[in-house]
């Protein structure tokens, strides 16, 4: 065992720990105490009410298939910035973390704004049928649009940092542009991919700013789960409203471990390469 | 040089998809991100430079604007403080539970920012653990500014550490080992060698921490109790004139909101470029040493 050279083991880790203790630790033990409140009973009357049922299928399904959607997206895009040289590429690229660095209730009321039915893009898509304003495909739309920049920056740095001789000698060897980059190039990107859409279905399944305006909020249709804990807090209801909570958080946990098993598995893929 | 020739000119086939997903790209970002971003201007200028002054120069906004400064002004310095010293402890020293304490740092990025708020009012709440102790004592967490600041605070714990973590690992601990051997104190070590050494990444993680902070919107709305010229931040504020259909007055507030973040992008491209730099003489020095 080596002798620590350096001093603030003590200080440093005992200042981390407090702090976190206060500041995460204590506000998630008060979480679990209050939901526990509500009982087996009071858990069964909430999972069975069919408004609730219907926003946790929005918040969920809507972050699932928004996350696939982001997967082809992020792709596309990312595949399009590394690879090709093309005037507006920087600023294209830098323009990528707009969605991270604009506050999500501007992008609501301004997502809101565009696509509703006498907005710049609704005035066009609304006489084709297409309404996406107030509508379940409003709240798809927010969550693609806060969730694709995870997807571009976790991929940007493998994709930059992939060999080229594979591909070529794939080719020298006779494939296909379509059969290399689906047998050599997409297999060693699945992790990450993976790790892209973990993280863009978490951010889409909690998001609620970005998306309350363009939902419209109709119950039974296009209310979202965050939504309905603010209803319940509203109501003074902790209890339902912390076991809303609780079921919240128990999902982005889950996706937290599979994020970091998918980060570690992407790292011993890369490895034997060297 | 003959391979990279003949690479260069590609097939009229590959040459064509090239073509399209360039095009693809370009109109999708433009379609997805510049449409909404020019949105907000043009609606906040809709009615005039005179209705947009007027709809800022109003004690509400003002307010707003004062407030959201003082929340960012309060939450973001604590966090430079916990994450230096988190990525002090993380990349310096070894010890049991090292995985565990990381996945809590970065644990407030995956929760809903509605459970943020939440977990606060849970905690100081009317009906929360302590919310009888403080009522009785007359102190407001919860619809009062204590209450806005914390739950930031938990919104944007983990910006700084994020960006400290991995570059301090990186650049290893031998210069201030050194340092150390050659009589400098602790503190010495800290402010003249590894401070001057992560300046680019802890202002990086200022920056994605302050317009988190001056932005954030679910966390806060859960614990503010909107009330106008006391607890409305910016965000909160766009939000309850947009519900009272004053466009005009929720884009203008919203304009500001995003050209803060276009300024934090811009500062971010610059960062990176310096940020790279010193990586590269990181990675160069790495190179040498083995």
């Amino acid at each position: 065992m080596r002798r620590r050279v350096l001093p603030g083991f003590g200080l440093s880790l005992g200042y981390t720990l407090t702090w976190l203790c206060l500041v995460v630790l204590l506000p998630l033990a008060a979480l679990a105490w209050k939901a526990s409140g509500i009982g087996f009973e009071g858990v069964a009357r909430l999972f069975t009410s069919p408004r609730t049922l219907s926003a946790l299928k929005l918040s969920f399904g809507g972050a699932l298939l928004a996350a696939m959607a982001n997967v082809v997206i992020g792709l596309v895009v990312t595949w399009a910035l590394v690879r090709y040289r093309f005037p507006g590429r920087r600023l294209l690229d830098a323009l990528i973390d707009l969605p991270f660095a604009l506050p999500t209730a501007v992008a609501g009321i301004a997502l809101t704004a565009i696509y509703a039915p006498n907005g710049w893009l609704g005035q066009w898509l609304v006489p084709l049928g297409i309404k996406v304003a107030y509508t379940p495909l409003g709240v798809l739309l927010a969550m693609v649009f806060v969730g694709f920049p995870f997807v571009v920056r976790t991929l940007q740095p493998v994709l930059q940092s992939l060999e080229r001789d594979v591909e070529e000698a794939a080719e020298s060897l006779g494939a296909t542009g379509a059969q290399t980059f689906l047998r050599v190039i997409l297999p060693t990107l699945v992790p990450t991919l993976l790790t892209g859409f973990a993280l863009s279905l978490a951010r889409g399944v909690g998001e609620y700013g970005s998306v309350i305006f363009i939902a419209g909020n109709i119950p039974n249709r296009s209310e979202i789960a965050p939504l309905l804990i603010v209803q319940r807090l509203e109501e003074f209801d902790y209890a339902t409203a912390s076991a809303l909570g609780i079921v919240m958080l128990a999902f982005s946990l889950l996706l937290l471990v599979l994020v970091a098993t998918l980060q570690r598995w992407t790292r011993r893929w890369a490895e034997p390469a060297t | 040089m003959t391979m990279v020739h003949r690479r260069r000119r590609a097939s009229t086939p590959r040459r064509l998809g090239r073509l399209a997903l360039i095009v693809a790209t370009c109109a999708f970002l433009c379609l997805f991100l510049l449409v909404p971003l020019a949105s907000v201007f043009v609606e906040a200028w809709r009615q005039g430079a005179h209705a947009f002054l007027e709809s800022i120069d109003d004690p509400d906004a003002l307010a707003a604007i004062r407030l959201t400064l003082f929340v960012a002004l309060v939450s973001v310095p604590l966090n430079v403080v916990f994450g230096v010293a988190a990525a002090w402890a993380m990349t310096r020293f070894t010890f049991r539970g090292k995985a565990l304490l990381g996945a809590l740092i970065d644990l407030p990025l995956s929760v809903s920012p509605v459970v943020s708020g939440l977990l606060f009012v849970l905690m100081f709440g009317a009906q929360g653990w302590f919310g009888p102790w403080l009522a009785a004592h007359g102190i407001n967490i919860i619809f009062a500014v204590p209450g806005l600041v914390l739950a930031t605070i938990f919104i944007t714990l983990p910006f700084v550490a994020r960006e400290l973590i991995p570059l301090m690992q990186a650049q290893g601990t031998e210069e201030e080992e050194a340092a150390r051997v050659l009589g400098a104190s602790g503190w010495q070590t800290f402010f003249r060698v590894t401070l001057p050494n992560i300046r680019w990444a802890l202002l990086y993680g200022v920056l994605l921490s302050n317009a988190r902070a001056m932005g954030e919107f679910g966390a806060v709305s859960v614990v503010s109790g909107h009330i106008r010229g006391l607890t409305t931040t910016m965000p909160l504020e766009v939000e309850m004139r947009y519900n009272e259909y004053n466009y005009v007055g929720a884009f203008a507030i919203a304009s500001l909101l995003a050209l803060l973040a276009l300024v934090t992008l811009a500062v971010k491209a610059a960062l990176e470029w310096r940020f790279h730099a010193d990586t590269d003489v990181v990675a160069a020095a790495r190179r040498r040493g083995t």
